[in-house]
């Protein structure tokens, strides 16, 4: 469904390499984790696949094929056709990623308002049963309410519903639960979990948080300064790393009664 | 978080609901004929029946200030919304493209600013002619720079915030993305300036009757007032200070909100 091929993404105002010829593929429904630490380039290949760099700042070299389609190459019409339908993306801040000024409703809408052909009352019907569906409490009236009024996985759960809404068949999600306290994290992750289990959609989580990722995604990239240094099944990965930086990463995992000792 | 009392915007609505509501009673009815002369009471003390007192012809200058604010007034509020709309028209395309035209017309802008203000409506008055609407026109276009520079900027602040890289992923057009999701929210910062714009608007307008290119007699505004008292200024001070007052006040209200405005805005992101 989506294949990486030798992609190299360059930022034009400073000439600093982001991303060095990465590969990697995802199967449809599957659940990829995308670990490195800041700076490692996972956010900008998640924009890269999203179609949302800025051409004029960046040049970028191989191929992004989603369903065929080469995202880097296209033109910015076919683009529009495949964003918020075929990709949705849940960002890390849910505070600022909805806007301050827009009833959440009407924001959880916004796909199908572009890419289909419902009338309003049929969007209202269909956000009303997705907000259900991420277990946002009483519907009706949180449709009605501002951002500022709900809490941080409340609003998380908006940004999920709004990038799940029009069935998407990639949701990337880039550290959707760093801003969110560990309760409200565990349930965001069950939500995905759900929702990826219920539905065809694949995950592309990135995370610099391994435990998180080790529980959620079926297989995992490691990233390290813009390249892919490991790649293979979650447990495998985890439990026998084999490049230097991976088994550096999962040393520094805490674990429970282990720290006391050393 | 406690709601503090944000007594700059209550005190300036106050004042500028006051003096709107004396100026719509100016438009409506006013005690004497503001134009109407009367030379056997020229230039009297303010008393029942003039409350502030006549001009040098005779004329009751309460009327006058009520019917020349009102003059002022729609000046103010024209020469905003021409400055402000296309202000934000091209502000924010300059901001949400950028690109070659952004720099040609913020360069332009520049142009325009580096002028004094007075000066350039001098120019167009000079071009088109003086009077009321004229003085509109020439006002409006010297406040569309600031405006397109303010707007661009927040737009350009704006388009990096990540809900509207949401809104493009979710498939939203330029345009729509500009004008439901970019464009409102950059109104809590136009707002203010719109009020300060306002104030701008009304002392240029005073300036330019005070110089005579502005609203041509008989009809009164406050600055013509003003210059046509200046003569009177020692025999009969209460001409002069009616004008000014009623200038000051209207300016007053209206910076007070925009005070107000930006005030709770500094709160609110704090």
């Amino acid at each position: 469904m989506l294949e990486v091929k030798d992609l190299s993404i360059t930022f034009l105002d400073d000439g600093a390499k982001a991303v060095d010829s990465i590969s990697f593929s995802m199967a449809p429904g599957e659940r990829l984790g995308l670990v490195g630490e800041s700076g490692s380039g996972k956010t900008v290949t998640a924009l890269a696949i999203a179609g949302l760099l800025d051409r004029g700042r960046v040049r970028t070299e191989g191929q992004i094929l989603f369903q065929g389609l080469d995202i880097l190459s296209c033109k910015e019409s076919e683009l529009l056709k495949i964003r918020g339908k075929d990709v949705g993306m849940v960002f890390q801040e849910p505070m600022t990623s909805l806007d301050p000024l827009m009833r959440v409703g009407p924001q959880i809408e916004e796909s199908l308002r572009v890419h289909s052909k419902l009338t309003a009352r049929q969007r209202k019907a269909l956000a009303l049963q997705v907000m259900q569906h991420v277990d946002l409490p009483d519907p009706e009236t949180t449709y009605r309410k501002y951002p500022h009024q709900m809490s941080g996985g409340q609003r998380q759960r908006a940004m999920i519903a709004a990038a799940f809404i029009s069935r998407p068949k990639l949701l990337i999600c880039d550290e959707p639960t760093t801003a969110l306290d560990v309760t409200v994290q565990a349930q965001i992750l069950n939500l995905l979990l759900r929702i990826n289990e219920q539905s065809d959609v694949g995950l592309l989580f990135i995370s610099h948080d391994l435990s998180v990722v080790r529980r959620l995604c079926q297989r995992v990239a490691v990233m390290y300064k813009g390249r892919i240094v490991e790649t293979g099944p979650a447990e495998q990965v985890f439990s026998d790393p084999q490049h230097e930086y991976t088994q550096r990463l999962v040393a520094a995992i805490p674990s429970r009664g282990k720290g006391r000792r050393q | 978080m406690k709601k503090r009392r944000n007594y700059n915007l209550i005190l300036g609505l106050a004042l500028t609901c006051a003096m709107v509501g004396l100026i719509v009673m100016g438009w409506l009815w006013t005690p004497f004929d503001p134009n109407a002369m009367d030379p056997a009471s020229r230039l009297q003390s303010p008393s029942l029946t003039h409350l502030l007192g006549t001009d040098n012809f005779g004329r009751d200058i309460f009327s006058r200030v009520l019917q020349g604010a009102g003059a002022t007034f729609l000046i103010g509020v024209a020469v905003v919304l021409i400055g402000g709309v296309c202000g934000v028209l091209i502000g924010g395309f300059c901001g949400y493209y950028g690109g070659w035209l952004d720099d040609l017309l913020m360069r332009s802008a520049d142009i325009i600013t580096a002028f004094p203000s007075i000066l350039l409506a001098l120019v167009i008055i000079s071009l088109i002619g003086a009077g009321k609407y004229r003085i509109i026109i020439a006002l409006g276009v010297l406040f569309i720079p600031s405006f397109s520079r303010l707007v661009r900027g927040e737009v350009a602040r704006c388009k990096s915030q990540e809900y509207v890289a949401n809104a493009r992923l979710m498939g939203a057009k330029d345009l729509r993305v500009l004008f439901v999701h970019i464009l409102p929210n950059t109104f809590p910062v136009l707002l203010s300036s719109l009020a300060i714009g306002f104030n701008n608007a009304v002392l240029a307008e005073a300036s330019m009757s005070y110089l005579g290119i502005g609203v041509q007699p008989p009809d009164p505004s406050l600055g013509r007032m003003l210059s046509e008292a200046q003569t009177y200024f020692f025999s009969a001070p209460w001409y002069a200070l009616s004008a000014g007052c009623a200038i000051v006040l209207l300016i007053l209200g209206v910076g007070l909100i925009a005070d107000g405005l930006g005030g709770r805005r500094r709160r609110d992101r704090a």
